[in-house]
């Protein structure tokens, strides 16, 4: 369903992305581990489609589509999610209203019905309740004084509405403690189904343990210089990264 | 009007006047006594004098200074210690027993003006108007005219300074009301850094109006520190214009600490010219009794990529009344821009009064830009804390005020100057502050 | 192309064809010649048979106002009005008499107010929310007034100032001109000599008002001023919400509105007024539009009592507003919440003034600036506590935000004060939309324009919900139509 073929992408003039392939399958959960500076936030925006995030060559299908040159909306229409290293605070639009409109626009895009309001917050009430947020944080302005783990459980919960079909990770885990990381993980391993599926970055092993991958490829200097099962996550974890690294360069 | 000796007749042909045998320099007193006559002093109708009139000069007659009268004796200059070299002018000229410039590094020139423009003419000619050029304001226009006194710091290329160099004006030492007009260069070359303190104090019992102009060029990837004290008597009508161009990669560092004179005005224009200059711009007002303490600033982000931050903290006693009036402008496409500014003041009277104006326009959208402005009165809770604690009034009182001022002082990166600076602080107090020694160590 | 920008250009694409209130109603009208001088003065007075008081008082006014400067220190830029090219009295013929009921009302001024989406008709108010009091002001006169039977019950008196004078002469004269003096500026001196029709409201002591009261004022005939006075007073212990909104036709010609509403709170009253701005801001190259020179101020007479002004300006080619109170009571409160925005080539001057004179008197100002295209907004406030304010508090909090690099905003707070045991905290910031915010919304499905609307709402949501419920939601809308046209 996602194929990544020869992609090179610059950032601000400078290439980081220099030939990545990359092919993930339906149901799949691939994890990409690296070292910091790799390239791995930069392919969580070029999926995304972030601006300043340059595709010089190669290419991104998605269930048959060149994503390519789509804006981040028709993406996120299509049921790409990145969950955010980072979750941006937006001041004074409460984070329900937030939901609402983002699960609209997706809907309208997709040629389907609005949902009503009443069934809206029903629905809400019950994926929060899973995720054990209280309602109280939807009622605030999105990220709007929320603490680390807070951010990342906003994060799921959107994710858990929108119902992607290929969900990006950008370091999820980072800033996380053990009980925080496993609520995420408990969020997103709900999602997995034969047509779902996800896109792990992280730099540690550790969340690797909750969400289990199907493969784990490593990433340097713009490429993925090795792929595996789920044990190189650990074996990574033992060794350090200049061994995979070196290998290949 | 009260400056009239020096505007009426002939003012400036028929006066003995520094670099008088240069035909530019007649010519630019000439221009400046014709803007000056146009525009007449300022008014309050102009904006930027809103809330200051020069009410010291309606009713008093300065004359200019008599080149004999300055031989009095005096005990203290004061002085931040361990300095390069040292200018000290009573009442408008140089005291060359008091000043000491032999021990300048290479590669630095510190000397009076009336000195460079003897012996380096074209130099001065090359230097000064080029950043102090607003022809709207009457008081550079005035000392433009009138410049009798004043000091030349030019660090060359490269070069640096590790110690401060420091100027004195002593004024009130006459036994008529005088009036003086330092004109000041400040030239830092590329990639050059110095640390310059001014002391303006004033002795004994004369009136004196001080109008100087000091015009700052900090060269690309240079790095200035500017701090003024000015504890002027209470006879002293203090008004200060400051020009500063800074260039790229270049750093500013100003504080004015103001603890003294009927009225004191310093108008500081500085224009961030070179993407990834910073300036820094903060000072403290202490006021009592009918003084009146004026900080003006227009700060120019005229490139994209520049930061600027202020801080202005005051407190103001018995009839005093303070005017904080900050500007900052962004230009159109000077994006990236990052502007702070902060006023807060106390009130410990009241008769006394705050005016406060931060003022932000902006013509650029990736910008980020703030000001914050508070009045209020010691918190009383904390007062009533320290009493609890068995702290007496006063000196509860004097505590607060230093903890309010101390924040500002911060902003002063050289130790020893913060240190002199706090020093000067606690002695404007009343009573006896006697954990000063104690609250210097932990600021 | 940055996504910033590109919301730029599609925020100046809008032209001024998307006013939808841009329309002209054919209807006769009664107009004075074009111009100004005694004699229109005394014309205006005649068709308002108005007491001998009243000419006096504006021929005195006319008199000041020949002498008196334009208003220069204002951040807007226009070139000199020629104050002869206007017709300073315009009322629709069938009008002449005044309608006495409802049904008199002429069906063109019927159809004209449908279309504006504010029918006259008492069943059926504002976007279906009922309970609302309308008074409709057609260029210089009201031409309906709704449920009058109801409010007079409450023995609330709401009608046109010109039928004040003959209801209640002594209430208007008392209070007319005691809180914007006279010759307080050029603006309003004009209008104290001009001044046509606008509300009258006096609600009498302990009534709480029992429904919002509205005046919609609307300018139509070519080359018209609207001068309209407003003079609400609040008796002892009342209360009275009260909505104000204004639209006009798109004319190439700059229209003037001079304005002066006149607020007075007695012992513990309290007035609310809220307005939404919308008049015709000119086309994108700054074309045509309204002169909005208004003079809004309200006293704070009594103790404990409290005038709160909110604002939505998203109209006029030239805004110069600043809604002010002056709070002399003991304990009275002073409020501005203000949403302003500014597209293609406006210019808004607007801002407030707190004047502080009672002991623990109280004030808040929150304003939100919106510019975009090549607009320029200022906020320009005043907050001054005097020495015998012991106890005063202000609070300030003035944002900016800029969408494009072809416009500006700035900020010109006046700070002073007097009184050491008074607290002012005043904080500002200019920024933009930033990158994050609109990439983190459109992956999340939301698109570029509907991500800003969104972004802008969430920034003016504290003012917004300061709106009477009625007109918040509108008031939203206008907010997503003024940037970009079609999302709330």
């Amino acid at each position: 369903m996602l194929e990544i073929k020869d992609l090179h992408a610059t950032v601000g003039g400078t290439e980081i992305l220099k030939g990545l392939h990359l092919v993930v399958e339906p149901g799949e959960v691939h994890a990409i581990m690296g070292p910091n500076g790799s390239g791995k936030s930069t392919l969580s925006y070029v999926l995304a489609g972030r601006e300043g995030y340059d595709v010089t060559g190669g290419r991104i299908i998605y269930n048959g589509e060149d994503l390519t040159n789509l804006e981040p909306e028709e993406r996120a229409a299509k049921g790409i999610f990145l969950a955010f290293q980072y979750p941006v605070e937006i001041p004074g639009v409460p984070n329900s209203t937030f939901l609402n409109e983002a699960l609209n626009a997706v809907r309208r895009y997709r040629g389907e019905e609005e949902m009503d309001k009443i069934e809206f917050i029903k629905m809400l009430r019950a994926k929060t309740k899973e995720l054990s947020m209280s309602d109280e944080m939807l009622k605030r302005a999105v990220n709007v004084g929320f603490s680390g783990g807070e951010k990342k459980r906003n994060e799921v919960l959107q994710m858990a509405i929108l119902e992607p079909t290929l969900a990006i990770l950008d370091e999820t885990d980072s800033g996380l403690d053990i009980d925080a990381l496993k609520i995420v993980a408990d969020g997103v391993n709900a999602l997995r189904s034969p047509e779902r599926s996800s896109l792990v970055i992280t730099h540690y092993q550790r969340l690797l343990d909750y969400i289990v991958p199907d493969k784990v490829h490593i990433l340097a200097k713009g490429r993925i210089q090795h792929t595996g099962g789920k044990e190189l996550a650990h074996e990574l974890e033992a060794k350090g990264y200049a061994d995979f690294v070196g290998e290949a360069a | 009007m009260s400056i009239l000796p020096f505007i009426e007749g002939e003012p400036i042909a028929g006066r003995q006047l520094i670099g008088q045998d240069l035909a530019w320099l007649t010519t630019r007193r000439q221009a400046g006594i014709e803007r000056f006559q146009k525009t007449g002093l300022p008014t309050q109708k102009l904006e930027s004098w809103k809330y200051t009139r020069l009410r010291p000069l309606d009713d008093t007659r300065y004359l200019p200074v008599d080149a004999g009268g300055t031989d009095i004796s005096i005990d203290t200059v004061p002085s931040v210690g361990d300095v390069a070299a040292r200018l000290v002018f009573v009442n408008g000229r140089l005291r060359a027993d008091l000043s000491d410039i032999s021990e300048l590094p290479e590669g630095v020139r510190f000397d009076t003006l009336e000195n460079v423009l003897a012996e380096d003419p074209l130099w001065v000619e090359a230097n000064m108007g080029s950043v102090a050029k607003d022809a709207d304001q009457a008081m550079l226009a005035l000392n433009d005219a009138m410049m009798d006194s004043g000091f030349v710091l030019h660090v060359q290329k490269g070069k640096a300074l590790t110690k401060p160099v420091e100027v004195v004006f002593i004024g009130g030492l006459t036994d008529q009301a005088i009036a003086y007009f330092p004109r000041n260069l400040i030239v830092l070359e590329e990639a050059s850094q110095a640390t310059l303190v001014k002391h303006h104090v004033g002795h004994g019992r004369a009136e004196y109006f001080a109008n100087s102009v000091s015009e700052i060029a900090v060269g690309d990837a240079a790095n200035f520190k500017h701090y003024k004290v000015q504890a002027e008597s209470i006879h002293a009508a203090h008004v200060a214009t400051v020009h500063t161009r800074i260039g790229r990669d270049a750093n500013y560092e100003g504080f004015g600490l103001s603890i003294g004179g009927l009225l004191s005005r310093t108008e500081t224009n500085i224009t961030l010219a070179g993407q990834g200059a910073n300036a820094g711009l903060h000072g403290a007002y202490m006021m009592r009794g009918n003084e009146h303490c004026d900080n003006t600033s227009y700060i120019d982000m005229a490139v994209p990529n520049t930061t600027c931050n202020q801080v202005f903290k005051g407190v103001l006693d018995d009839a005093s009344r303070g005017v904080f009036q900050g500007k900052i402008h962004v230009a159109r496409d000077a994006q990236k821009a990052d502007g702070r500014m902060l006023n807060k003041t106390l009130l410990l009277s009241n008769d006394a009064e705050i005016d406060s104006k931060p003022e932000l326009e902006i013509y650029a959208d990736d910008v980020q830009c703030a000001h914050g402005m508070t009045t209020g009165q010691l918190d009383t809770t904390a007062l009533f804390y320290l009493r609890s604690r068995g702290i007496p009034e006063a000196l509860a009182r004097n505590m607060l005020v230093q903890s309010f001022l101390g924040d500002a002082l911060e902003e002063i990166s050289d130790e020893n100057v913060r240190e002199v600076f706090l020093d000067r602080v606690v002695h404007w107090l009343p009573a006896h502050c006697f954990l000063a020694g104690e609250w210097k160590e932990s600021a | 192309m940055p996504a910033t920008a590109e919301t730029a250009d599609q925020v100046q694409s809008i032209e001024g064809e998307k006013y939808k209130y841009g329309f002209i109603t054919e209807i006769e009208s009664d107009m004075a010649p074009k111009g100004l001088s005694e004699d229109i003065v005394r014309f205006i007075s005649a068709k308002k048979n108005e007491p001998e008081w009243l000419l006096d008082w504006r021929l005195k006014a006319y008199r000041r106002w020949l002498e008196m400067p334009e208003p220069k220190w204002a951040k807007v830029d226009f070139p000199p009005i020629d104050y002869q090219q206007y017709h300073y009295y315009s009322a629709p013929k069938s009008q002449e008499d005044g309608p006495q009921s409802l049904e008199d009302v002429d069906p063109e001024l019927l159809a004209t107010y449908e279309k504006l989406g504010i029918p006259i008709r008492e069943q059926e108010m504002l976007a279906g929310v009922q309970n609302v009091a309308v008074d409709y002001v057609f260029d210089s006169v009201s031409v309906a007034t709704t449920f009058k039977k109801k409010l007079e019950a409450a023995g609330v008196i709401f009608c046109p100032i010109s039928e004040a004078l003959e209801r209640c002469p002594d209430l208007v004269r008392k209070y007319l001109g005691t809180v914007v003096p006279m010759a307080d500026n050029k603006h309003s001196c004009l209008n104290s000599a001009v001044f046509t029709d606008g509300s009258f409201v006096y609600i009498p002591p302990g009534v709480k008002c029992p429904m919002e009261l509205s005046t919609y004022f609307r300018i139509n005939e070519q080359n018209t001023g609207q001068f309209e006075r407003t003079l609400i007073i609040a008796d002892k212990g009342s209360y009275v919400s009260y909505l104000e909104g204004c639209t006009a036709p798109m004319r190439d010609e700059n229209q003037l509105h001079a304005a002066v509403v006149e607020l007075i709170a007695l012992d513990d009253a309290e007035i609310k007024y809220s307005t939404v701005q919308n008049w015709y801001p000119g086309d994108a190259d700054g074309k045509g539009g309204i002169y909005n020179f208004v003079t809004k101020r309200g006293a704070c007479r009594g103790k404990n009592s409290k005038i709160s002004w909110t604002q939505v300006e998203t109209g006029s080619a030239i805004t110069w507003k600043y809604p002010s109170c002056i709070l002399q009571g003991d304990n009275s409160v002073g409020e501005f919440y203000s949403i302003a925005i500014t597209n293609n080539a406006q210019q808004a001057d607007t801002g407030t003034k707190m004047i502080h004179i009672g002991k623990n008197t109280t004030s808040r100002i929150i304003s939100k600036g919106i510019s975009a295209g090549k607009s320029d907004q200022t906020y320009r406030g005043l907050v001054k506590i005097s020495a015998k304010a012991e106890g005063a508090r202000n609070y300030t909090q003035c944002d900016s935000l800029l969408i494009g690099d072809k416009c500006g905003a700035h900020t010109v707070p006046y700070i002073e004060s007097r009184n050491k045991a008074a607290i002012v905290e005043h904080e500002a910031t200019t920024s933009t939309i930033s990158e994050d915010q609109l990439f983190y919304l459109r992956q999340r499905g939301i698109p570029q324009e509907a991500a800003v609307a969104l972004v802008v709402n969430g920034f003016c949501r504290e003012v917004l919900q300061q709106l009477p419920m009625e007109f918040a939601v509108e008031a939203q809308k206008l907010v997503g139509i003024s940037l970009e046209g079609s999302v709330g």
